[in-house]
């Protein structure tokens, strides 16, 4: 089975993740930007963290096989630094229309604050007017009412909710999620987000429609593999091969398509200048053919074993 | 540059399915449109144009080499040639090496190779002195031979230093040195005596040692103190490169070297080969 990972901070991965996730089926990954677990201080850092997303990172997991998209944007927590926030509000519609930019995110709130709010405002104004889709950040504390501000936000400014992924969700916000007509993104990310198991109780209850997976791995305990593995694990547990392929793959792909810069043949058929560029020295996607896929955890001890 | 401009002109709006949006786009950026016209064109390109391979006849090839001996636009997209194009016709309000390092510095992938490409043609080449050498920095292996293959902006404006240097590099990375312009004409003996110790690097570490690697040692061989290191290479399976490298050597003791009928059988196939074909050939 082919499985996008839709929120994945690659730049804060090793190469053996990149191969781990190639043999798990991954064909794409999109790395949102965020902060890198301390703030910037330096627009500066920003304006080249950007650039690293839509260029060298973007390359780097080409190599692998894998195909890399991002969103741009100023987070939640570095919102609260009014002098960064505005250098960085200068040079975002820079990168916006880059290459493999499939949204703007991840923004939000993460404590709620009046700054924080000004800015998740603007950007969400930047992506009517760019036509981009939204990936928003829920908070982590405040949650509930965190995730329905957001997407009250989000209709006062006019979004249509079909362009909006209001991510992070868990048993107590998909509900209002879902029945509001917005994506619904999971990070099945140990103890702060949400587990395997209990995402197979939430695919039995509410189906596919809208839902989507994704790892959020990054610089902290995560996993690279945590939506190949709850794949596996819902599918041992019962749920239709068709609800998992749609949440692992077909509504990210959906979602973030229509910023009409990921479409399925970048990785079954990628054009010539794309094979020749960005899948240097890699065998697995040439000719269109899909990827070998073996369960997560046998390929990923092979890969170490033969090294 | 009229002759390039004209060419890519020509070529892209050939091939291009928004013909009306890139001509409209291309005069009014030749009419001084302010720099952010210029950004949402080169943001457009892809998106607009797609990223085909660019169609070449055969007398588009020779119109590229008379625009600018050494330019080849085999293996340009589409899109990368727009973008060419654009910045080309652009008349903006600051210098051109100004509005290039603001482009490299948010430029994706696909964005510096084609930036880099366009190397032989953009006015004050000393003006992009620094922003070249990011390129050639660059790990990003086709941002690399976008400089090193198929340029002749190397050959025409590096230093020695710096020409070695992108040598070595290309070695260093697998690239081929075939593609490179003016690759035997700026050959020189600084460039032979560090080949010849990467050669011995690379043995030393159990690597194989590129065929290709010889062909800027050769005429330098005696003075870089390499004639004993492809006399060993005569027996390693980089021995039709060495061969081919003691025949361009001037030096006696290279032709001394070649007596024999085992080296000569070895030089008959590297001739029979050439540097290009020995290089494709390469495991």
């Amino acid at each position: 089975m082919m499985i996008i990972d839709p929120h994945a901070h690659m730049i804060s991965r090793t190469t053996d993740d990149y191969q781990a996730m190639a043999a798990a089926g991954v064909v794409a990954v999109i790395e949102p930007a965020f902060w890198l677990g301390q703030p910037r201080t330096f627009v500066g850092s920003y304006v080249d963290y950007l650039s690293s997303i839509v260029g060298w990172e973007r390359f780097r997991a080409g190599q692998f096989g894998v195909r890399h998209y991002c969103t741009v944007g100023l987070n939640s927590k570095e919102a609260n630094n009014e002098a960064l926030a505005e250098g960085v509000m200068e040079w975002l519609p820079r990168f916006a229309l880059k290459e493999g930019v499939v949204a703007i995110g991840e923004i939000g709130y993460d404590e709620q604050t009046p700054l924080e709010d000004r800015y998740f405002r603007r950007q969400l104004e930047l992506s009517k007017e760019l036509d981009l889709p939204v990936m928003v950040h829920t908070p982590h504390r405040d949650k509930k009412r965190g995730t329905t501000r957001s997407m009250d936000v989000c209709a006062e400014h006019g979004l249509d909710p079909a362009m909006v992924v209001i991510d992070h969700n868990n048993e107590e916000t998909v509900e209002e999620t879902l029945e509001r007509g917005f994506w619904a993104g999971f990070s099945i990310y140990p103890s702060t987000k949400m587990g395997a198991a209990r995402m197979v109780t939430l695919l039995k209850r509410y189906g596919a429609e809208r839902v989507i997976l994704d790892s959020a791995c990054d610089w902290g305990v995560s996993d690279p593999l945590a939506v190949a593995r709850t794949a596996r694990l819902a599918l041992e547990g019962g749920v239709p091969e068709a609800v998992v392929r749609q949440v692992c793959y077909g509504n990210a792909l959906a979602a973030y398509g229509r910023s009409g810069q990921m479409r399925e043949a970048d990785w079954l058929d990628p054009p010539a200048i794309d094979q020749r560029t960005l899948f240097e020295g890699n065998s697995v996607l040439r000719g269109g053919r899909e990827p070998v896929v073996a369960p997560p955890g046998a390929r990923r001890r092979a890969a170490r074993e033969t090294e | 540059m009229n002759e390039a401009v004209t060419l890519l002109r020509r070529l892209v709006l050939a091939q291009a399915g928004a013909r009306e949006w890139a001509r409209d786009a291309l005069a009014e950026l030749e009419a001084g449109a302010p720099e952010r016209s210029l950004h949402l064109f080169l943001g457009f390109a892809p998106r607009r144009l797609g990223k085909a391979d660019l169609i070449l006849c055969d007398a588009d090839r020779a119109a590229a080499e008379a625009a600018r001996p050494g330019w080849r636009l085999d293996g340009w997209s589409l899109d990368g040639a727009a973008r060419v194009l654009a910045l080309l016709v652009h008349r903006g309000a600051r210098p051109f090496a100004e509005r290039f390092a603001d482009l490299r510095r948010t430029a994706d992938v696909a964005e510096l190779i084609a930036l880099y490409r366009g190397l032989p043609l953009y006015p004050d080449p000393a003006a992009l002195h620094f922003e070249v050498g990011e390129g050639l920095r660059s790990s990003i292996e086709p941002v690399f031979e976008a400089i090193a293959h198929h340029n002749p902006f190397p050959r025409d404006h590096f230093d020695r230093d710096r020409w070695n240097h992108m040598v070595l590099k290309a070695l260093f990375m697998g690239r081929r040195l075939g593609p490179v312009q003016g690759l035997d004409d700026r050959a020189n003996p600084e460039l032979a005596l560090i080949l010849r110790d990467f050669a011995r690097e690379r043995r030393a570490a159990a690597r194989p040692v590129p065929d290709a690697l010889w062909r800027c040692v050769g005429p330098f061989a005696a003075e870089a103190g390499a004639l004993d290191d492809l006399a060993a290479a005569l027996d390693a399976p980089d021995r039709r490169g060495a061969a081919l490298a003691l025949a361009a050597c001037p030096a006696p003791q290279a032709a001394a070297l070649l007596r024999g009928d085992r080296a000569a059988a070895v030089l008959a196939e590297a001739r029979a080969l050439g540097w290009d074909r020995l290089e494709e050939t390469a495991p």
